[in-house]
């Protein structure tokens, strides 16, 4: 019976390495931000960080600071103090997280990182909406807060097929940040290191495709909940060659796991896929739940979100337009419903989960009928969990284990 | 061991149900608790009363089988567990053996599974976090129409002028109760009110397929519910001869059942 056993999870042994350059990463921005020797921008996770590094600045990543407060379990306790302000508990919870640290003047850096005292300043900050429109609104408070101005790009959502119009439009309206950023950093951008510094990013998205894929074998070497930890550098150091030299380590330590037939789960009889937003606050609950029913989540969309296969060097401000527009989230449900059933067929998935965040519909592709229409397609079942990203009052730890060893029953029970 | 039995052991939120089948799957014996605040002491109490019923002993257990929320608690009993999905799916294909919805309204939990001719699941919906449409929601109104859970059923029945509630949240729909009490609504149009308020939440959770099972407590308790849902959806509806044991009965089933023993790994 799909009854959950202990199991013992396997470390990665890169994951030393990756805490070592994040530590360096977020070090190197307390220092620029406390030294002034360097302006610091924040960024969308998605957003135009390639920019921002060419010019110079050191970049914060909120979305990353947000997720930090979900995995430190921090997020539910800070969320009233934004939803206080008028920020409801409807509305993405890294918003309210991460605005509600900064009222309770809390930070998980400051615990993780000894002598960071707080998030660093910005002294400008830059979205891109390609997500969602909270990423704005989000930026637009600090941006009041701190007297420092938002400036960003409104992306077109529920696109089918990216065309060359949504392509001039985001990279017109990419350029047009640049005099402010020129303004701000005080020196001019540099074309070559903006190519540089995209091709970089070319680099690292290639070798985390990569890092992914080894999931394609059987037993897969890594998990999803694995792939949310180690997709940090991705997120935050892309455009850099640390992040590249770090995936080449992880890569290869991966690749040694499938030629030694070593598995992230023992005996993995079941392969899930995960589309939607980890439970930042359930990371190695859920694991473990997968991990004791034999079941490994392989692959999800979220993770493959940091792929960006047209990011070009030759031609940098239209290819990241075309990276950032060709985003999983920014595309129509006929789209994402081609994409998923590419990847069900590429990880061989024996079922999928569905993960119905209260607080984020633009990650929650359950609401208009994916499920069935892709159940119909595909004969591979499904299981919508509700839940959500950040605020854990809007998550059912006991009805979360009984759906799923429901559904890893019902799984065995097809076999 | 002079009388061989298995043991279906479901420990629900509100209500814990034992059976005791014999090695031929018949019900020979069984028992509702309120689950109360010891897991424990209320499993060994209908597990006894179960067992004097099949007029057996607990030497005489071959298996048992736990299932529901509370089912890791019980381990004392069983060795075993099952979820409640698979248990109810297979305690009512038991009884029916042909392709088949079923819809399960719990004290806490609604669920929805289907079932082909063969029992195999194809699907299953459990209730979102929320109590609208569970019995907890049919509870909490009685508490504000001051009445006792058992007069519900025959109180729907009598209504001639259905009061409907339209919220989606259990605070709301005891709104408008209030408010339907304010403006002298008769208690047993209310009352009618808000089992079809539960019917309407249960079936906004997924579609049906055309023979449909209902189980659990709240139809066990009030099965004008069942009739009302029969005519709501234009076809009879079928229930089980225990509607609140179905998960039980599941659970013992599979205690019987070899391949349970195969499949275990808890």
């Amino acid at each position: 019976m799909a009854e959950e056993g202990k199991t013992v999870r396997k470390k990665i042994q890169a994951t030393d390495r990756m805490n070592r350059i994040m530590a360096d990463y977020f070090y190197g921005l307390n220092e620029a931000a406390t030294s002034g020797t360097r302006k610091v921008a924040w960024c969308t996770s998605v957003g135009p960080a390639e920019l921002l590094r060419a010019m110079g600045f050191a970049v914060h990543f909120p979305e990353n600071h947000a997720a930090m407060l979900g995995a430190t379990r921090l997020s539910t306790d800070l969320i009233p103090a934004a939803n206080a302000i008028g920020y409801s508990p409807d509305i993405c919870s890294y918003l309210t997280a991460d605005i509600g640290a900064y009222l309770n003047g809390t930070t998980p850096l400051a615990k993780a990182y000894p002598g960071i005292e707080s998030v660093p300043r910005p002294d400008v900050l830059v979205y891109n909406t390609n997500q969602c429109r909270d990423v704005q609104d989000w930026f637009a408070w600090y941006a009041k807060e701190l007297g420092v101005p938002a400036i960003g790009i409104t992306s077109p959502k529920n696109v089918n097929e990216v065309t060359t119009a949504h392509i001039d439009d985001v990279a017109r309206q990419m350029a047009d940040l640049v005099p402010t950023l020129e303004e701000i950093s005080g020196a001019r951008l540099d074309m070559e290191r903006l190519r540089e510094t995209v091709a970089l990013s070319r680099e690292c998205t290639e070798l985390w495709k990569r890092v992914l894929d080894t999931a394609t074998a059987s037993p897969a070497p890594l998990t999803f909940f694995d792939g949310t930890i180690h997709m940090g550098p991705a997120v935050v150091l892309r455009g850099t060659r640390e992040a590249i030299d770090y995936y080449t380590v992880l890569l290869a330590e991966l690749e040694q796991r499938i030629a030694d037939g070593v598995g992230a789960v023992e005996k993995e009889s079941h392969r899930i896929y995960w589309d939607g937003m980890p439970v930042w606050g359930r990371l190695r609950q859920h694991s473990e739940l997968f991990s004791g029913l034999r079941a490994n989540v392989i692959a999800s969309t979220y993770c493959s979100s940091w792929i960006f296969p047209s990011f070009d060097g030759s031609d940098p401000l239209r290819s990241m337009a075309k990276a950032y527009l060709e985003l999983f989230i920014v595309r129509s449900d006929a789209y994402k419903e081609t994409y998923i059933q590419e990847m069900l067929q590429k990880f061989r998935i024996d079922g999928i989960i569905y993960h119905d965040a209260k607080t984020c519909p633009y990650n929650s592709n359950s609401r208009y009928g994916m499920p069935q229409r892709l159940e119909a397609a595909t004969g591979i079942p499904s299981l919508v969990i509700s839940g959500d990203l950040n605020d854990l009052r809007c998550v059912s730890d006991e009805q979360t284990k009984t759906n799923v060893e429901a559904f890893i029953e019902q799984l065995e029970e097809g076999k | 061991m002079l009388k061989p039995v298995f043991v279906g052991l479901d420990m629900g939120a509100s209500r814990t149900k034992v059976v005791v089948v014999d090695p031929l799957g018949e019900l020979i014996g069984h028992s509702v608790r309120k689950s109360g605040v010891d897991f424990g002491v209320t499993a060994s109490a209908c597990l006894d009363d179960s067992l004097a019923m099949a007029g057996a002993t607990r030497d005489d257990i071959v298996r048992a089988v736990s299932t529901g929320y509370g089912r890791a608690n019980v381990a004392f009993v069983t060795g075993e567990s099952k979820t409640e999905i698979g248990c109810l799916a297979k305690g009512c294909h038991h009884y029916f053996h042909e392709a088949i919805t079923v819809i399960d309204i719990g004290g806490q939990d609604n669920k929805i599974v289907k079932l082909d001719s063969v029992g195999r699941r194809s699907s299953f919906k459990m209730n979102r976090k929320c109590a609208a449409g569970t019995g907890a929601f049919i509870e909490e109104m009685a508490s504000r129409l001051d009445l006792p859970l058992e007069r519900m059923n025959d109180l729907a029945r009598q209504s001639t002028d259905m009061v409907k509630l339209g919220s989606y949240c259990t605070v709301f729909s005891a709104t408008e109760v209030l408010e339907s009490i304010r403006n002298g609504k008769k208690v047993s149009d209310i009352v009618k009110g808000i089992f079809y308020s539960v019917i309407k939440r249960v079936l906004e959770m997924d579609s049906l397929t055309e023979r449909v099972v209902m189980t659990g407590g709240v139809v066990a308790h009030n099965p004008y519910i069942v009739e009302m849902v029969g005519e709501m959806i234009g076809r009879p509806v079928m229930v089980p001869e225990y509607p609140q044991l179905a998960g039980a009965i599941g659970a013992a089933l599979y205690a019987l059942d070899d391949r349970s023993q195969g499949d275990s790994n808890g």
